[in-house]
């Protein structure tokens, strides 16, 4: 079954990682560069860090509110714009429509920029499969698709690689010199990728923001790999999440250095485009034909649910898995799905049913750090409690919970049962701690000898008896 | 309803003798300020001492204590679980506990963080809301309580060692208590307070977590603690029970020279209080 299957996965990955304390080193020496850039362009770039997210937050929540309204809008100024849009309901209208756009268009080479959303379609594979072959042009993406892994984190896709692996990686994939040193490493991805842009007939994005008001298309990187993707082929795709509109083009002003802030802890990053369409007549550059694939895939059944609805106006900066404890031990991989972390646990489980996903919801010791760090102020946490509810609502829980607390709620709470059973408690924690394996044994909550309500009691007759 | 005919035939069985029912308080004098505890369940099944150690501080420093034995847990586990039928079941149970309208103490930042912010949301279209959220307005953290009443003053007491501060998760993000607690151990002296070990990071009990995902909620406590060792801590004073019980296995466990104490017991031992409960030790202020 498929539900055990990737909740016992799931585990084993995340045990493996745990134990993995090199892994456990890496990852914390990346965020705690990450921590200081962010606490420092927090402070030097906002008077007020808090006000801004307030403003971004309602922005965000009005938007979402608006959903249907304001993608009509899109969809009406994208086409005025001579953007042909399409409307997929899930990934496998996706992935047909841009199998659909990649045969009509003879297409043979693709590039694509870093996005997430075609990481969740699984577009790459689907178009190698009608042969068309695709070149990852975000240098960490390109990383990880050298190396024939998943994106380890939605903003920065390697950063489980020490720079001596990927040079180790590029010597052994492009043939570049043996070299650790990230200017050498950087000059290589690039030569492969120029040649890439050049030979390229179909440039495939994601969207980072889209503006309601102008059908825009938004994109902000570091590299100039979006750009180039967006320029140089004859076709450009964007795919993108229905939850990334925005109403109005100045509220940019806005999103972007909050984007740039809690992504990576910059003040703007160097690049930040948009784009309203094709080539004009009498335009030099860009595509020829430019596409907007608007991706539902669960996203109106999260908007359905009242409470869940905010988990829509995430800007996936990646903040909240930067932050988290549980991701930091674990890593991006061990959740096996395009969105890790905290927002990957609450929005996963909606996208990909709860029967095979709410393992992730409960992988949470709800610290919430999450939500401290979110820059449009989702509690995480507690929709991560939401959605433990939705299970146990939804009887896809675990049997075996659903009659243990019943059991404990018949029992526990009541002072008279518990006192009854204290000796049986008492007696069990023994057993238990003698019986469990020696790595075990002081993980193993010993019941007291005396609970304090005996103490008390004690405490009480000796007195009267005084 | 079965759970409930099924409850009244055991408590038929067995009646248990009437001592429990009682609400005792102890050393009432007319003009004392007065304090209902809540013993958390894991206090009051593992770790006694730490309810001992509360009782004997706050009645040292001028208030007398109330406890009422029928309460047991807030319903934390089943809420946390996703299982809110039985944690509302748990939480009325746990409200009709403490009739009247004094002030309530605990020693537990989560418990506290599940009254104040969950229960209301629980018991929504609920006839008993009203009353539930009186008893919310009721339940204050031990550090929270110090400060409104501003009983610093009267805690004084020599302790040792090279001390890191761990605040509860839910204490610090929940209830946005950061100060209070360090306040109440700067009124201490002997001890060395390592500052820069008291950063917020999870020490990953997470109740249900603990027992689904115990690898990794052991891993989480063992870096807490690592943390604190890095730090040059030989103690580590808590503010939960939860974070404590997964602290003190981690250290267990992976045989770490630190100790691990509950405020409230740091407090009692700084004070000469003793581990037995004792309510007639009065401080003279």
């Amino acid at each position: 079954m498929a539900l055990a299957g990737e909740y016992r996965s799931f585990l084993h990955r995340s045990c493996v990682k745990a134990a993995d304390a090199s892994h456990h080193l890496k990852i914390l020496k990346a965020i705690a560069s990450y921590d200081t850039a962010v606490e420092a362009m927090k402070k030097s770039q906002f008077e007020s860090w808090e006000r801004a997210r307030q403003v971004a937050a309602s922005v965000k929540r009005d938007a979402v509110s608006r959903l249907p309204e304001l993608l009509e809008q899109f969809e009406a100024k994208a086409v005025e714009n001579g953007v042909e849009v399409v409307w997929a309901a899930d990934a496998a209208e996706a992935r047909a429509a841009v199998l659909d756009i990649a045969r009509a268009n003879g297409v043979r080479q693709a590039v694509k920029s870093k996005s997430m959303t075609t990481e969740e379609i699984e577009l790459n594979e689907a178009l190698e499969s009608i042969g068309v072959k695709i070149w990852e042009t975000d240098l960490g993406e390109l990383i990880v698709q050298l190396a024939h892994e998943r994106p380890y984190h939605i903003v920065t896709p390697a950063m489980h690689k020490s720079r001596a692996e990927i040079g180790e990686l590029f010597h052994r994939t492009l043939g570049t010199p043996l070299t650790d040193n990230a200017e050498e490493l950087t000059q290589a991805a690039r030569v492969h990728l120029r040649e890439a842009f050049c030979s390229a007939e179909l440039g495939i994005t994601g969207a980072n923001f889209l503006i309601a008001s102008l059908g825009a298309v938004v994109l902000t990187e570091n590299e100039g790999n979006a750009r180039l993707t967006t320029a140089c082929p004859r076709i450009h795709v964007a795919v993108a999440g229905i939850e990334k509109i925005l109403p109005r083009l100045e509220d940019l002003e806005l999103f972007l250095p909050l984007l740039a802030t809690s992504g990576t802890g910059q003040q703007l990053t160097c690049y930040n485009t948009i784009i309203r369409g094709p080539k004009r007549s009498g335009e030099p550059d860009g595509p020829e034909k430019m596409y907007v694939i608007l991706l539902d895939n669960g996203r109106s059944s999260i908007y359905a649910e009242e409470k869940l609805r905010v988990s829509l106006t995430c800007i996936r900066c990646g903040a909240c898995l930067n932050a988290c404890p549980v991701y930091r031990l674990i890593g991006g991989h061990a959740y096996n799905t395009a969105y890790p972390g905290p927002i990957g646990s609450v929005i996963t489980p909606h996208l990909r049913g709860f029967p095979g996903w709410q393992h992730m919801s409960s992988a949470s010791s709800l610290c919430g750090a999450c939500s401290e760090v979110c820059p449009v102020k989702i509690d995480l946490h507690r929709l991560l409690l939401e959605n433990r509810w939705h299970a146990h609502r939804q009887r896809t829980s675990s049997i075996i919970w659903r009659l243990g607390f019943w059991a404990w709620a018949a029992v526990y709470p009541h002072r008279k049962c518990l006192q009854m059973l204290q000796p049986f408690f008492r007696l069990g924690s023994r057993l238990a701690g003698l019986a469990a394996p020696r790595d075990l044994r002081g993980r193993i909550p010993q019941v007291a000898g005396r609970s304090f309500s005996e103490l008390w009691q004690d405490y009480e007759r000796k007195r009267t008896n005084s | 309803m079965e759970q409930i005919f099924f409850l009244f035939q055991v408590l038929h069985l067995l009646r248990l003798p009437k001592s429990g029912k009682q609400h005792l308080s102890t050393g009432a004098l007319l003009d004392e300020k007065q304090v209902t505890l809540f013993i958390p369940c894991l206090v009051d099944q593992l770790y006694p001492e730490i309810g001992v150690a509360l009782c004997n501080v706050l009645s040292a420093i001028g208030w007398s204590v109330n406890y009422t034995p029928e309460h047991t847990c807030c319903g934390q586990p089943a809420f946390n679980a996703g299982h809110r039928p039985e944690a509302k079941q748990a939480a009325a149970a746990f409200v009709a506990a403490f009739p009247g309208s004094g002030e309530i103490v605990t020693v537990s930042g989560s418990c506290t963080a599940m009254v104040r912010v969950y229960y209301e949301e629980l018991f929504q279209e609920d006839a008993r809301l009203p009353e539930v959220s009186r008893f919310v307005g009721r339940l204050a953290e031990f550090s929270e309580f110090i400060h409104r009443h501003d009983l610093y003053h009267k805690i004084q007491g020599v302790q040792r060692g090279r001390v890191g501060f761990h605040n509860s998760c839910h204490s610090f993000r929940e209830l946005h208590i950061e100060r209070e607690p360090l306040r109440i151990l700067r009124c201490l002296d002997g001890f060395e307070l390592i500052e820069s070990a008291n950063k917020q990071i999870c020490c990953g009990f997470g109740g249900v977590f603990y027992l689904k995902y115990s690898t990794i909620s052991s891993a989480m406590g063992g870096s807490r603690l690592q943390y604190f060792l890095d730090a040059g801590a030989d103690t580590v004073v808590a503010n939960d029970p939860g974070c404590i019980m997964q602290m003190r296995q981690e250290a267990a466990s992976r045989k770490l020279n630190i100790r691990i104490y509950h405020l409230v017991e740091f407090l009692a031992q700084a004070m000469g209080l003793g581990c037995e409960l004792n309510l007639s030790k009065r401080s003279a202020g």
